[in-house]
This record gives structure tokens, C-alpha cells and sequence, in this order.
């Protein structure tokens, strides 16, 4: 099974740098986060990199389901999934092969930021291991919108609704754990829902601490959304 | 019935004790039956048995049976929305039947939809690929899933390229790539494992006709040693290409048979054509007298009614020169004599019409 998930993973993977697309992806979310970083930089004045991790959630919210929305949507559309759904191909190794393709990618994105942490230590003395964690937080809860975005994807057969289905259901989990949205909620549930929110085991992470309870629930938004993903293409719909 | 011989065929597949236990009981229950040849169960390439499938209230494949065994060019025959691409969707495991089931080489499309798709090339109607591939890494691509050995994978690779004669686009991306060329990729990746069986979603659609003899040329060679099952709502298609015709209307299968035998089915007595000139209720008088015709019907006249065109329905076979021998008894004048033979397209006309 693993062939197989594999041959799919790396054929999604070169599709993606075989169009202008990945390039794109890439330069724009380097633009942005390095953007952001420097802009705090110097009113800072500290080596750390908060005002680099800070603005990821959004980043990604926005980025991740333009980066999966082609996934299902695409090959929907041209007809290809009915050819890729009658090889010897089960669905689970469909839906893993897409998964792994975006993570890759994201992987991609996420090392190439290393000038920040570079700079940092250059000018500073940043704590390293709160470093390292920031990144293992930014993957997780890629990861997770990844999950979220190809599901929206799997919903629809036009990439432009993946995209914004996927930015609803990710803002969702998102916003539930967010202080502005806490602010209305009566104080009995504010746990419960601070705890279903995105945001905050990244938070919770970045603080230096890999708590497992962050990392279970990642894991289980991923193998969720992984799980509806599948339900969705097994029962196809659109067939 | 060569019981060990057929048994024995059976050993080495991953499925062999249930399949054997299967195969006991069929023997048994068609020993019963006496109507089943038992040898046909193994031969069958393609059974498919009461096969139906409603999307929400729509009908759109209703209860289809038909059998297919090795080597034989299958034509599924039929207008747009009659069910054929639906059909075909099921076999390959693509859609779920809503009722009904099939198999494919002794694999149930229920239980083993793996094994099914193994043993079978696809290739959907209009020809769905990877655009931004190039034909070669698409080969491969399709090759690696099939589970193509890889020390195996660049020989088919090459062998598929040189069949469909892809050779001078073989680095193209595949979104380049006119039509014509596009169609015998979508062949190639249907091959490219060497499946005994290939179905094909109108494999002619959109190309031009030169490239519609090529490919038929192609599936015909193809079908001498694979077995093949094409649809189409093109006659020609299915007399220069098929041994055997599926007619689908409607979601129901309303013929099957050989081209020849759907025509001669259809056609049912012979007919002839003549021109006389004469007194019309003489004629008439003596066309009704004769034994060898069974009924007449006036098609025209010409000439300001001098002549007269008939349709003359012959009681058994051809009846020109009796005709002839009649018209000069009579003292017709004759000056044309033909039989019409109905066209395939008529046969079609007439069956998914009515």
C-alpha cells in the first residue's frame, strides 16, 4: 500500500512545481511572513520570533486551502479521478498519497524560511529549543488545515468553492479558540471551545512546552478531517 | 466436463478457495438447472447480470444481462444516454450498482473490485489525462499503479509507445498534444499492464476520419488476442470493428447478436423492389394471386402514373425472377428489379425507436 500512496504523493508533489503554482505559493508566503517579521523586528528589540509565529494562523488560513483546493477539485473537473479510480488503487491511498503531496510542499514553505531563525541568531541569542518548537507547532497546525482544505476540496468539483469552503471550515476551527471570539461565550464553555481552537495548541506549543494533549489534538483534526475525506470519496457522489 | 482440468485452471489466484467453493456450487446448481454450460462460467470474460442503477428517480440502467467471453470485439451500441457509459462505470467499479451484479474474469465487481481493475484497461469517454505531464512520465505513472514489476515498467512503456505509435511525442506534455494523439495515450495507459480485457467509452469521439480508421484498425489488431468491449452510437464503427453487437435504448438491452444476424433478424423476410408498367388494379389483382408473395405495398409513381413502384415482401427468400416470370406472364412492362438490404443504421433506427 505504501507504493502506492507513495507513487501518488510524488506525482501530486511534481505536479504542483511542473506549474507556476508552487512557485507562487512559495515566494508569496515568504513575502509575507518575512514581511510581517521584520516589520515588528526593530520595535521588538528582542532575538526571538514571536511576530513570526504570531501571524502564521492567518497566514495559513488563507494560503493552505489555495494549496489544496486543486487536489480533488481539478481532477473532478478534467475527468481524471475516474481514471485514477479504476486502477488497482484503493481510496485510502488516494486520499493519504494527496495528503502526503501537501505536506510536502508545506515542509517545502516552512524550511525555506530559515533566514528568520538565521538572522535571529546572527544578531541575538534566541532560545533555540523555543525555536524548534515553533516550527513543530507551524507543521501540526499546517498539517491540520492541510486535512481541512483537501477535505473542502473533496466537496466540490470547482476549485474556487474548495477554496472558500476551505477557508469557512478552517476559519471556524480557527476563531472558536480565538479571545475575541471567548469574549461571548458564557464562561462555563469557554474551555471546550478554547481547546477545539487551531490557534491555541500552537500557542500552546510555541510557549516551549510539547504537551501532548496539542499534539493528540492535531492528530485527531488531521485523522478527522482524513476520515471524512475518505467517506466523501468512497460514497462518490458526483459519479 | 473436465472437471480437474477446469479446477486446476484455478489454483495460484489469491481468491482460489472461495472461487472453487463458488465454482461446486454453480456446477451443482446448473447440473440442476441443465441450462447453463458449465464451461461458459469459465470462459465468460465479462458476466454481468441484472445490472441496474437509478440516480435518485432516474433510470438509468435497467436490469442489463449480457456475457462476453475471450476474444471477442464487443460493440455496446446504443444512443446518447442510453446507458452505456453507465454500464461501463460499473463494470470497472468506478459506480455502484443499485441492483444486480457483475464479474469480470471470475471477479465479483462487489467483492473484489481490486482484482477487477487489475485485469482491466479503461479508457472513459473524452479521453480524461494529466495535462501537465509528459506522455512518457504519464506511461510510467499509470504503469507504477498498475504494479507494473518496475524492471518491466520501461519495456511496456516502450512496447505500448510503438503499438499506438506515439513515438515522435513521446517527450510532449500531454496538454500539447492534438486530439488523435491524445486518444492513443488514453489507449496506451489502458494497455500499458496488459490487461486480457479492455473496455473502451467511444475510443472514435472527436477524431477526425482518418484517425478514426487508424484507431479502429488498432482495436481491431488489439482484438485478436484481448478481449474488448466498445461503445459507440456510430454504425460504421460497429460493423468494421465488432463481431458482436449490444444494442442499449433506454437503459434496456433490446438485441444482441452478430451485425449479420441483427440485420437478417430485422429485415425478416426478404424484400423487393420493382418498377411496373401497367393497369394498377391488374397488377394488384396479380400480385395478390401469387404464392410467393406475401404482401406488397405501392412505394410511387413515375410518369405521370404510368409506372409504378412496389415493395414486394417475398414468403421465403428471393423472388426476383419469379417476379420477372410474372411480370412477363402478365405482360408488365418491368424496368427495375432490386432487393433493398436493410443497413445496420436502419436496424438501430427501428429497434431504439419503437
Amino acid at each position: 500500500m505504501m507504493k502506492n500512496v507513495l507513487a501518488i504523493a510524488r506525482k501530486e508533489f511534481k505536479e504542483y512545481f511542473g506549474s507556476p503554482m508552487a512557485y507562487i505559493f512559495i515566494t508569496v508566503f515568504l513575502l509575507l511572513v518575512n514581511f510581517f517579521y521584520v516589520w515588528f523586528f526593530f520595535i521588538q528589540g528582542q532575538a526571538e520570533m514571536r511576530s513570526f509565529f504570531g501571524p502564521l494562523p492567518y497566514l495559513f488560513l488563507f494560503m493552505i486551502p489555495a494549496v489544496t483546493m486543486r487536489l480533488w477539485a481539478e481532477e473532478r473537473k478534467i475527468g481524471t479521478l475516474e481514471v485514477l479510480m479504476t486502477l488497482p488503487v484503493q481510496e485510502k491511498e488516494i486520499v493519504l498519497g494527496k495528503f502526503l503531496a501537501s505536506l510536502a510542499l508545506l515542509t517545502v514553505m516552512l524550511a525555506l524560511t530559515f533566514n528568520v531563525p538565521l538572522l535571529v541568531s546572527a544578531l541575538g541569542d534566541p532560545d533555540g529549543g523555543t525555536i524548534i518548537c515553533g516550527y513543530l507547532g507551524s507543521l501540526l497546525m499546517g498539517a491540520s488545515f492541510l486535512a481541512i482544505g483537501l477535505f473542502a476540496s473533496a466537496l466540490s468539483g470547482n476549485q474556487i468553492v474548495a477554496f472558500i469552503l476551505g477557508i469557512a471550515i478552517c476559519a471556524a476551527m480557527l476563531i472558536v479558540g480565538e479571545a475575541y471570539f471567548l469574549l461571548f461565550i458564557p464562561d462555563i464553555l469557554v474551555p471546550f471551545f478554547n481547546y477545539l481552537g487551531l490557534g491555541t495548541h500552537f500557542e500552546s506549543i510555541g510557549r516551549g512546552i510539547i504537551d501532548t494533549r496539542d499534539i493528540v489534538y492535531y492528530l485527531s483534526v488531521i485523522g478527522v478531517f482524513l476520515y471524512l475525506n475518505l467517506v466523501i470519496v468512497e460514497n462518490r457522489s458526483w459519479v | 466436463m473436465t472437471t480437474g482440468a477446469e479446477k486446476s485452471s484455478l489454483k495460484g489466484t489469491r481468491h482460489s478457495r472461495s472461487l472453487k467453493v463458488v465454482f461446486i456450487f454453480a456446477l451443482g446448481t446448473s447440473a440442476l438447472a441443465g441450462n447453463i454450460s458449465t464451461s461458459n462460467l469459465l470462459n465468460a470474460m465479462i458476466k454481468i447480470d441484472n445490472l441496474t442503477k437509478y440516480y435518485g428517480p432516474t433510470l438509468a440502467v435497467d436490469s442489463v444481462s449480457f456475457e462476453i467471453t475471450r476474444s471477442q470485439v464487443v460493440g455496446f451500441l446504443g444512443p446518447n444516454g442510453a446507458g452505456k457509459t453507465t454500464t461501463m462505470r460499473m463494470v470497472t467499479c468506478y459506480l455502484k450498482p443499485t441492483a444486480g451484479t457483475a464479474s469480470v474474469a471470475g471477479y465479483d465487481i462487489l467483492d473484489s473490485p481490486l482484482e477487477v481493475r487489475r485485469r482491466l484497461g479503461y479508457l472513459p469517454e473524452n479521453c480524461p489525462l494529466y495535462n501537465e505531464m509528459n506522455v512518457v512520465e504519464y506511461l510510467h505513472y499509470i504503469a507504477e499503479l498498475h504494479q507494473v514489476p518496475k524492471s518491466e515498467r520501461t519495456r511496456k512503456v516502450k512496447e505500448m509507445i510503438g503499438i499506438v505509435r506515439l513515438g515522435d511525442v513521446v517527450y510532449k506534455d500531454i496538454g500539447e498534444l492534438s486530439r488523435g494523439y491524445r486518444q492513443r495515450v488514453g489507449l496506451a495507459q489502458a494497455m500499458v499492464h496488459d490487461p486480457d480485457i479492455l473496455i473502451l467509452d467511444e475510443p472514435t469521439n472527436g477524431l477526425d476520419p482518418n484517425q478514426i480508421i487508424e484507431m479502429r484498425q488498432l482495436i481491431k489488431e488489439i482484438g485478436r488476442e484481448k478481449t474488448i468491449l466498445i461503445s459507440t452510437h456510430i454504425m460504421q464503427e460497429v460493423t468494421a470493428t465488432c463481431g458482436r453487437v449490444l444494442i442499449i435504448s433506454d437503459g434496456r438491452l433490446v438485441a444482441q447478436g452478430s451485425p449479420d444476424e441483427l440485420i437478417s433478424q430485422a429485415q425478416g423476410k426478404e424484400a423487393a423492389t420493382i418498377s411496373l408498367k401497367g393497369n394498377e388494379e391488374d397488377i394488384y389483382a396479380g400480385l395478390r394471386e401469387a404464392r410467393f408473395i406475401e404482401g406488397f405495398k405501392k412505394k410511387g409513381s413515375e410518369d405521370e402514373g404510368e409506372w409504378l413502384t412496389l415493395e414486394v415482401q417475398s414468403t421465403s427468400g428471393d423472388i426476383r425472377e419469379q417476379l420477372f416470370r410474372l411480370a412477363v406472364e402478365k405482360n408488365w412492362s418491368l424496368r427495375e428489379l432490386r432487393t433493398e438490404r436493410i443497413s445496420l443504421e436502419e436496424v438501430f433506427a427501428r429497434i431504439t425507436t419503437s
